[in-house]
């Protein structure tokens, strides 16, 4: 019972699945992080670092969300360069990886792993 | 010791005068030559071949080839109004009308040709004029003011164009040709025939077999001509357009061997008789032959040029096949079109309801085509053309080079047999091997190839081939050519716009679920989104549609470098009262926002937060201000000068007619952005003439340019039609637009749309004013379709919490973004500066390669 506590809690509620319409991201602050969280088909869940380091603004939840071959991508919207949502990596400069991190839906709240 | 420039004098300054000077002073040793040039015309080269585009409102300007500034730069010596008078062959000088003596190393005669007046008694009278220079423009539009019914004598192709601007001009017109038949010399008894149809059912009537006898007073007009078969015709102006002969008068007098028949004799290097004497252009006979077109005459001044410098060019005569537009008939002539050569087979193809004849001459053995006529389709032209002067081998059954295509089969042989040699575009002598070489060094689309090779950008004929050999040669490379849209969409632009419209598909899902696959990326989804908004017109920050959005569309607004957002409301025409400036400096004032002017007369505000959006645009529009659609591909703004209301020289209102265009218009997603400006003068105030749609006052009415820009790679307009009253103008910029957004490849300017169109202005005209394709009630009911259901999208989003909810930048937290710092700069905030890393080319700095079918 302890450990299932301790792990409901390492879970931080952001929002509700509802307030993520589908195929678009949204930003929320977790601790001082930027996360950008995106809902794409199937209501699966993605979360990356929002801040891009090629536009170096906090912006990516702002992004075109689609495929690239077979995998998931957003594209900045400043300059276009276009991360792998599941990996973090850049398409563009396979160099650049950004944070990625653990999200869930838990009774219709969306949860990032704190 | 430096040795002295060689001096070199050119006589005439008309198309090929010029193209000599021009060829020498771009010349690796230009230095070496002095140059000085006399016209008897009061102004420098003009484009001669497009004089009849003066009747429909080109200006002198618009026709002129050079200017003085480029021969000043360029150290070029010119007289206008100074006719050579005098050569003196021993002493090398020449003497003018006006005493001038000036001496020479070497002559150059590009004096041209005059237009023949067949000697009938009263042809010297008022009102009997001739059609070759602009001063003989200005002459029979003077003549035509005081006329109702006019003649031309001569059914080639300068009278039938003759006839054209007097037909333009509402004259009742009348072409009297002497031969059995129109354009004898270039085009067979049936092309004629069906030529001399179109043209009737135009309205000008045609009278061919004529031989005029003499011309008298008329009783109902002023004159009527008498003809050799007892016949008659009145008339009140008579233009002479019956052929050119050699301006060979210089020559005759002193002493230069001329033709029989006239005409300056000339060797492969264009020399006369004298050796330091060349004679190129109209003036020249080689091998007994003159050359009545502007291509030849350019290879002879490439010649003389070559000769003179020490260069291994020499002139070796020209093929005189032309396509070309008569009175919006299309007209192709190649080669031996009367089957004159020994032996000669036809085949002829008539299709009498479509008004198509095609006939092709094909050598005794059937191997090798010798000529061809082309009469209301030269779609073939650009294939048969090369097959005849590269001798290519006919198919078996040489027919399929001119049936319709028929399902399935596929007639062409491809642009992939022609030689590196084979000329592509004659009017600038660019052949095959030069727009491989292009395509090699990176010309991807037709309109870079314009601008590197200079092909295509005489005539427009050669376009489609020039979009032939592009593929052929993009594929030769391993590009792969295609023009899908993306790796989601094996489709076109134009092609999914057609699936949009008449599968009446109103979602991305339903686009992709039934033609496409994936989820779809940053290339289609603002590709697709744009479509629908242009056809259905619905919210874009519908759920449905919020996720095609791009960068700026998703929040109304424009992202700035540092993720914050400029505000730009619409200030239709640039026409604002002083209290809504005042609001607007208030509202700016309070959210602390950087403020500028636009290039597009509104007021752009800076550093606005995503939270802030709404806070800004609650006062806007609560102030009477309306979306300016700066973040979309759409109708920005229409820029105007003050007009006829307050300027002493405006011929129209301007500003009125610039709010009705912006009002009418706001909100049409475009596949780009587009831009358009009214002035109310010629003076140009408000530089129409660099926009997507210019419209210009004049005293008759409105002037429409096209496909204008200004930015990254200018383009002057084209001058699309003249005199329009307010209605027609509306009819017309409805259709364009449209036609624009259905047809043009995604993130494809009106400038470059225009520059890849087949058949170029003439063909966009002949869509929009003579409905070719039978779609202008169509275009305008989508148009309409639009314009009926405009509303302001900020006030839409204003009233839905829900949609509210997505302007912060946090879902979780009403904290705003911490990173955002500004400094003052000349009494504004200034975003920091970021340095800026390298970053991948954006879609807009992307070229699309557009294949041509």
């Amino acid at each position: 019972m302890l450990a299932e506590t301790q792990i409901q809690t390492d879970w931080e509620t952001v929002c509700q699945l509802d307030d993520i319409t589908p195929f678009t991201g949204v930003c929320a602050l977790v601790g001082e992080i930027h996360i950008a969280i995106f809902r794409v088909s199937d209501d699966k869940l993605y979360a990356i670092q929002n801040y891009c380091p090629f536009g170096q603004a906090s912006i990516l939840s702002r992004g075109i969300v689609g495929t690239v071959g077979e995998r998931i991508v957003v594209a900045s919207p400043l300059y276009k360069q276009q991360y792998d949502l599941a990996t973090g990596e850049c398409l563009e400069d396979p160099e650049t990886t950004l944070t990625t991190y653990a999200v869930r839906v838990h009774d219709g709240s969306v949860q990032i792993l704190n | 010791m430096a040795q002295s420039k060689q001096k070199i004098i050119v006589v005439g300054n008309g198309m090929v005068g010029h193209k000599f000077i021009e060829s020498l002073v771009t010349h690796e040793d230009a230095s070496q030559y002095s140059i000085t040039t006399f016209s008897e015309e009061p102004r420098l080269a003009y484009d001669r071949v497009q004089l009849s585009a003066y009747f429909s409102g080109s200006t002198v300007d618009d026709l002129m080839l050079t200017t003085p500034s480029y021969y000043d730069e360029h150290g070029v010596r010119y007289l206008v109004n100074e006719k050579v008078i005098g050569i003196d062959k021993d002493a090398k000088t020449i003497t003018t009308s006006s005493g001038l003596v000036e001496p020479y190393d070497t002559l150059i005669l590009a004096t041209g040709s005059f237009p023949f007046v067949p000697p009938i008694p009263g042809k010297d009278q008022d009102h009997c004029l001739v059609y070759r220079t602009i001063e003989d423009l200005e002459a029979i539009t003077a003549s035509a003011a005081e006329s109702e019914v006019g003649v031309v004598v001569g059914g080639g192709l300068l009278g039938l164009e003759c006839a054209n601007a007097l037909h333009n001009l509402k004259l009742t017109s009348h072409v009297v040709e002497f031969a059995p038949q129109l354009m004898a010399v270039q085009i067979d008894e049936g092309g004629g025939a069906l030529l001399r149809q179109k043209i009737e059912a135009l309205g000008v009537s045609v009278h061919t077999g004529k031989n005029t006898s003499e011309i008298v007073a008329g009783t109902e007009r002023r004159y009527r001509m008498n003809f050799a078969d007892g016949s008659h015709l009145e008339t009140d102006m008579i233009v002479f357009s019956a052929g050119i002969r050699p301006q060979d008068a210089l020559a005759r007098e002193f002493n230069l061997t001329l033709g029989e028949r006239g005409g300056i004799v000339i060797n492969d290097h264009c020399q006369t008789s004298d050796p330091s004497i060349y004679a190129i252009g109209e003036c020249a006979l080689w091998d007994n032959k003159i050359y009545g077109l502007v291509a030849p005459g350019y290879s002879m001044a490439k010649a003389a040029v070559a000769h003179i410098t020490g260069g291994d060019v020499t002139f070796q005569g020209a093929d005189m096949s032309t396509k070309l537009k008569l009175m919006g008939v299309d007209v192709g002539s190649i080669g031996d079109t009367h089957a004159r050569t020994e032996g000669a087979l036809t085949y002829t193809y008539f299709n009498q309801p479509e008004g198509v004849y095609k006939r092709l001459v094909v050598s005794s053995d059937q191997q090798t085509l010798l000529g061809a006529v082309l009469i209301g389709d030269t779609s073939d032209y650009g294939t048969l053309l090369p097959m005849m002067l590269e001798k290519m081998p006919l198919p078996e059954q040489p027919e399929v080079l001119i049936l319709p295509a028929v399902e399935g089969a596929d007639n062409a042989l491809g642009v992939a047999a022609l030689p590196d040699s084979a000329q592509v575009c004659s009017c600038h002598d660019v052949s095959k091997g030069d727009i491989a070489a292009a395509v090699a060094d990176g010309a991807c689309d037709v309109a870079s190839l314009k601008s590197c090779t200079k092909a295509g950008t005489g005539c427009g004929g050669c376009v489609t081939m020039m979009g032939q050999v592009l593929n052929s040669e993009l594929e030769k490379m391993g590009v792969e050519v295609n023009d899908h849209l993306c790796e989601h969409f094996a489709y076109s632009r134009q092609e999914l716009f057609d699936i949009i419209r008449t599968k009446q598909i109103k979602t991305f899902a339903d686009l992709i679920d039934q033609y496409g696959s994936g989820m779809g990326c940053m290339t289609c989804k603002p590709a697709v989104g744009s479509m629908l908004a242009t056809y259905w017109n619905e919210y874009v920050l519908s759920d449905k549609h919020i996720h095609l959005q791009d960068t700026n569309d998703i929040f109304l607004a424009n992202m700035q470098k540092d993720g914050t957002y400029s505000v730009v409301p619409r200030i239709a025409a640039g026409e604002i009262t002083p209290q809504g400036l005042i609001t607007l400096g208030e509202i700016g004032k309070k959210y602390d926002l950087y403020t500028k002017i636009t290039g597009g007369q509104r007021i752009d505000f800076f550093g606005a937060q995503l939270h802030e959006l709404p806070l800004i645009w609650q006062e806007l529009t609560e102030a009477g201000f309306e979306t300016g659609h700066a973040y979309g591909k759409s109708l920005r703004t229409v820029k105007s000068c003050v007009g006829s209301t307050w300027c002493r020289y405006g011929m129209l209102d301007s500003v009125s007619m610039a709010v009705l265009l912006e009002m009418r218009y706001k909100g049409l997603r475009s596949p780009h952005k587009l831009k358009m400006a009214v002035s109310g003068c010629t003076r140009e105030c408000a530089e129409a003439q660099g926009k997507d749609i210019g419209v210009i006052a004049t005293d008759k009415g409105w002037n429409l340019y096209v496909c204008g820009n200004g930015g990254m790679k200018p383009r002057h307009a084209d001058l699309f039609a003249t005199d329009l009253d307010d209605a027609t103008l509306l009819q017309y910029i409805d259709r364009i637009l449209m036609f624009y957004c259905r047809t043009a490849d995604r993130l494809q300017r009106t400038s470059t749309w225009m520059d890849n169109m087949e058949g170029g202005l003439a063909y966009l005209k002949s869509v929009v004013i003579d409905d070719k394709l039978n779609i202008g009630e169509d275009l305008e009911a989508d148009m309409a379709r639009v314009i009926d259901t405009y509303e302001c999208e900020w006030k839409k989003t204003l009233q839905s919490p829900e949609r509210l909810k997505r302007f912060a930048h946090f879902i979780n937290s009403d904290a705003t973004d911490d990173s955002l710092a500004y400094e003052p700069d000349r009494g504004q905030n200034k975003a920091r500066i970021a340095s800026k890393s390298m970053a991948p080319p954006t879609d807009a700095e992307r070229i699309p390669v557009t294949i041509a079918k």
